[in-house]
């Protein structure tokens, strides 16, 4: 049932965007232009291209989260079970706390959090 | 003695059943709960425009949309109108599979999401024992449609907006997981309806857990805004900078996707903190005060839910219209050098507090 109703909301979203943009494409009007096709950019003609290099410091904010957030899901099932496991649980994930830590420690000490 | 939606929805599913077989009565209901998504989608992002615009009016000394219908109410009706007539450019050298794809992707993460929120006892749509994963899983897909958005639409603006708004989110996804799996460490389980459940018997959570509840409340509701590009964290359509951002070169409905998808995301951001932190549906009771209990009971539970959804809607809106701009390194040195590390440190609190019992 909640698969069921997963897929229900799943296909509301694209519907939705889809029939509205029939619509909106039914009654809008038309009308073709040379200089309507060229990207925004303020009025300043563009120069180059936009599919180019892009700075490194995103990548390396990405790689960071996905270390972090896969290590905050492995915290979950712990989660869940913590107040039956009591102290005994708690000291053993402790450690892996501490491991965790340790890596943004070294992260923040190689200057990987800073933006240059 | 508290109303259980429940009933109404197993009523329907005997009188349904009742002729039409079973097949039948799961793809009727299944259409009932599409249009019940989309009606409460566009009402709830209806009345939140409106409300935006006053509120914004109201703290710069302004009145706000007056002209159309009494007290400017029908002026976002005329501006959804005049979105669906504008017309959908299509630009030279885009990437046109990728840019006609990325609203698809924003709007239904928005919609899955909102669909996970809790209502009423027994009122909700989605509701997975692993609820929180789910939610969380659900919700970075909108990322990725706001990176498609900006890399497809060949524009330098959109591009480092699409970058900036990508950076920004992942980091403060973190900070929303560890403050939820705070919160989990306390109640023991993951679905939605059982978190408010425990809420109902035992008081609100934001009371239960004390210091390290409020501390995550705290965190949640800075990394909620972030979230939601909203506010002092809104640099990735700064439009003094970047003109529009990601969604520079979308236009007419195109453009009406992003700005309800942003919307109900504040909604659903809204929501989710009443839910995990001051207790969805749940009434206020204090005990002791048996007069005072039975009168919060017979206010629906619907009503509780919405009124303290718009109360974080109100507190976001006012750090909205407050506070200036941050500049990116701004933000991510918040998040990482700060949030994380408090937010690990009250992981820890109340780790400790969970353990030796020190919870009501």
């Amino acid at each position: 049932m909640n698969f069921t109703l997963f897929v229900t909301a799943l296909s509301t979203g694209i519907l939705f965007v889809a029939v509205v943009t029939i619509l909106a494409k039914l009654i809008s009007p038309r009308s073709f232009n040379e200089q309507k096709e060229e990207p925004y950019e303020c009025g300043i003609p563009t120069r180059g291209r936009s599919w180019m290099q892009f700075r490194i410091g995103y990548y390396l904010f990405a790689i960071l989260f996905l270390m972090f957030d896969v290590e905050t899901m492995f915290l979950y099932p712990w989660a869940i079970v913590m107040s039956e496991l009591g102290p005994n649980g708690l000291y053993c994930v402790l450690f892996f706390l501490f491991v965790l830590v340790l890596g943004l420690a070294y992260a923040w000490k190689k200057g990987a959090l800073k933006w240059q | 003695m508290f109303f259980d939606f429940s009933k109404v929805t197993n009523w329907l599913h005997g009188w349904l059943t009742g002729f039409m077989p079973e097949w039948g009565a799961i793809l009727t209901e299944s259409a009932l709960v599409l249009l019940a998504i989309i009606a409460l989608y566009a009402v709830f992002a209806i009345i939140m425009i409106y409300m935006e615009r006053k509120i914004c009016a109201a703290f710069q000394c302004r009145l706000g949309p007056m002209r159309v219908g009494p007290w400017g109410l029908l002026q976002v009706f005329s501006d959804v109108f005049k979105m669906l007539t504008k017309e959908i450019v299509n630009l030279r050298k885009t990437d046109m599979f990728l840019h006609n794809l990325a609203p698809f992707l924003v709007v239904s993460a928005s919609m899955i999401t909102f669909a996970c929120l809790p209502w009423n006892k027994g009122a909700h749509i989605i509701d997975f024992n692993v609820g929180v994963f789910f939610f969380l899983a659900v919700s970075s897909i909108g990322v990725v449609g706001i990176l498609l958005a900006g890399w497809s639409s060949n524009n330098k603006y959109a591009l480092i907006g699409a970058m900036r708004s990508g950076a920004q989110i992942i980091s403060y996804e973190l900070s929303i997981g560890l403050t939820m799996l705070t919160m989990i460490c306390m109640t023991g389980t993951m679905s939605f309806s059982e978190i408010c459940m425990q809420q109902y018997e035992h008081g609100w959570n934001i009371f239960r857990g004390h210091v390290p509840a409020v501390l995550a409340f705290i965190i949640y509701l800075i990394a909620g805004n972030a979230e939601c590009n909203r506010g002092p964290f809104d640099l990735p359509e700064s439009e003094s900078e970047l003109t529009a951002g990601y969604h520079t070169e979308y236009s007419g409905m195109h453009f009406g996707y992003y700005y309800l998808a942003e919307f109900m995301n504040l909604f659903i951001c809204a929501g989710m903190a009443s839910t995990i932190f001051l207790g969805g549906w749940a009434p206020l009771q204090i005990p002791g005060l048996e007069g005072f209990n039975d009168i919060m009971s017979a206010i629906p539970g619907a009503v509780w839910f919405l009124g303290k959804t718009f109360f974080v809607i109100f507190l976001l809106m006012w750090l909205r219209w407050t506070f200036p701009r941050l500049r990116i390194d701004q933000i991510l040195s918040l998040e990482w050098k700060y949030l994380v590390p408090i937010s690990m440190l009250n992981l820890i609190l109340m780790a400790l507090a969970v353990s030796f019992g020190l919870y009501f």
